[in-house]
């Protein structure tokens, strides 16, 4: 009984250790091919020998744009992760406060709107922008994007709205403070802590998209990390050392916010794939 | 739903006592604050509902996806949705996708959430790094993994060899593309089951398990009257999650395979891009889009109703 309860944990450990090595192994392996020149032949488990090499980061920042993408990047999901935060708190406090049938229906059409998947309206989504000028703008892709993660953010706001109780509102409407005061007096500064939450994961989610942004973004310009990545890849498939670099650089931004704010994340994430 | 009742109801006999002292005022006021949901709704109708209507005429007609005009056809691409057999592979690989990835990650993310649902040393760390993969571009992951299935000097061909097997060019057949694109998917996406599981574990009281160890229940029985009745709630969200998510797989199978060899590993999603920018039949390529809405709507709807009863069951 003893011996069996040990080697279960045993093979739980080892599953565990298993499982972390796989998903350390595509990280290892691209920072050993993005440091090792084209000629070099040597397997891919195998680290660099000799000089530091950083030629495909060179060439992944100079042909690739990588470093202009991750500007895009930051440009396009700071503003819509702002936007979303900002427009989703504004509709979840009426959704939340006031039940009317009318706001039923408002929320529910939200909500519904979840199920929606990008792709399925590309045609029409895409001739709307050409017609509006906003292929290759940032602007266009921000409205997508904050559309997209519109019903999420309003979700997350009204569950956690409800959850505040009503006093210090009414007290501020007795002293004669009106709607736009009160919410961004009272209501807006209660929500600092799923504030948090909807920032990070809509922001992981539009710093991440690539099936919107590889149509709607098709030049250097104006191009994010996804659809940066996806084209020089395309491009340089016969130099996987530069994939592999620029890939690394792409990734750098992201894995260092998850250094920092590693609570937040695992905890909006959750908190987003419970709804 | 019945709080928000319960509010409202409280609030409206509260207008009606405070009307004489607050004054005319109140009400408009009260009725004022919807207008923070107008900036919402004006995006989601511009950008979501508009689109979707606009996709459905667009699937009754030829249009080219260029030309200024187009003619009215009926349902001639609905027609050719039934009978073209492109479509008809593209659409059972998307559910292969949706099914495959389900399956393996609610297998593997509940074993991973077992393993981790005790106190051990490196706990928080093999958990960060099993959930790391979760973060980063699945178009960026699947460039490395492409990398990992180089035929030449390729990590998991240098294993094989290692251990007395010959080298493979892993995506040259149509079955083993698929599986791939159905494994990277699940090894990247793993860790957000995982996380949802542990909570769901983290929120059964231990009292249940003691009690149950005091009336003589162990180890696989535990399991199965406790564990697996209370995480009800964890498995719906978990399984809706990746089954929407495998239906709309996109970005892993674009720099993978492209949709090759041929067209014989596209999804839905990528097959739509495909007949909209290069086929040029915007028309045919808006059915497709409707099909696809109308199958994951279906799906979310029966597998909400599905999964809640059996929670209430539970």
């Amino acid at each position: 009984m003893l011996i069996g309860h040990r080697l279960f944990r045993l093979a739980s450990v080892g599953f565990l250790l298993t499982f972390a090595v796989i998903q350390l192994v595509p990280f290892y392996v691209a920072l050993t091919t993005a440091l090792k020149p084209k000629s070099d032949l040597s397997s891919q488990w195998m680290p660099p020998t000799g000089r530091l090499y950083l030629d495909n980061f060179r060439i992944a920042i100079e042909q690739g744009g990588i470093l202009r993408a991750i500007v895009n990047s930051l440009v396009v999901t700071s503003v819509a992760t702002v936007l979303v935060c900002l427009i989703g708190a504004l509709a979840a406090y009426p959704l939340a406060r006031r039940g009317t049938w009318v706001n039923r229906v408002v929320m529910l059409l939200m909500l519904g709107s979840i199920m929606v998947p990008p792709l399925s309206v590309l045609v029409p989504l895409y001739s709307l922008m050409n017609q509006l000028g906003g292929v290759n703008t940032y602007w266009g892709i921000i409205l997508i994007l904050v559309t997209g993660q519109l019903p999420l953010s309003v979700f997350l706001y009204a569950a956690f709205i409800r959850t505040v109780p009503t006093a210090l509102e009414e007290a501020a409407r007795v002293d004669g403070a009106g709607t736009f005061r009160v919410f961004f007096r009272i209501v807006l500064p209660l929500l600092k802590p799923v504030t948090a939450t909807v920032a990070i994961l809509t922001g992981v989610f539009i710093w991440n998209d690539y099936q919107m942004s590889v149509y709607m973004l098709t030049t250097q310009d104006v191009r994010t990390i996804a659809p940066a990545i996806g084209s020089f890849f395309s491009q340089q498939s016969s130099n996987l050392g530069a994939a592999a670099a620029a890939s690394l650089t792409a990734m750098a931004p992201i894995l260092l916010a998850y250094l920092f704010l590693q609570r937040h994340f695992i905890k909006g994430m959750l908190a987003g794939a419970e709804k | 739903m019945v709080d928000s009742g319960i509010d409202t109801a409280v609030r409206r006999s509260a207008d009606a006592t405070y009307r004489p002292t607050a004054g005319p005022r109140h009400r408009p006021r009260q009725g004022l604050v919807n207008v923070l949901y107008l900036p919402a709704l004006a995006l989601l109708a511009m950008f979501t509902a508009y689109p979707l209507v606009n996709g459905v005429g667009l699937s009754f007609t030829d249009w080219d996806g260029y030309s200024p005009g187009h003619h009215l056809v009926g349902l001639e691409n609905y027609q050719r949705l039934l009978s073209d057999g492109t479509f008809r592979t593209v659409f059972v690989n998307t559910l292969v996708y949706a099914l495959g990835s389900t399956v393996l990650q609610q297998v593997l993310g509940l074993g991973l959430a077992l393993a981790l649902d005790r106190p051990m040393r490196g706990r928080a760390l093999l958990r960060a790094i099993i959930y790391l993969p979760v973060l980063v571009s699945p178009v960026i992951m699947g460039t490395i993994y492409y990398l990992l299935l180089q035929y030449d000097n390729g990590a998991l061909n240098d294993i094989v060899v290692a251990l007395g097997g010959e080298q493979q060019a892993w995506l040259s057949t149509t079955t083993g593309s698929v599986a791939i694109i159905v494994a990277v998917n699940t090894i990247q996406f793993v860790g957000l089951s995982m996380i949802i599981y542990l909570a769901g574990l983290q929120s059964i009281p231990t009292m249940y398990y003691e009690a149950a160890r005091l009336d003589g229940a162990s180890g696989w029985s535990l399991f199965r009257r406790i564990t697996v009745p209370l995480l009800q709630p964890a498995f719906a969200t978990s399984i809706v999650l990746n089954l929407i998510g495998g239906m709309k797989l996109f970005d892993v199978i674009k720099v993978l395979t492209g949709g090759g060899p041929g067209y014989s590993t596209n999804s839905v999603s990528t097959f739509i891009g495909l007949t909209y920018f290069n086929a040029q039949s915007a028309g045919y390529a808006a059915a497709m889009g409707v099909a696809l809405f109308a199958v994951i709507m279906i799906m979310t709807l029966v597998l909400n109703a599905a999964l809640n009863k059996r929670r209430l069951e539970a």
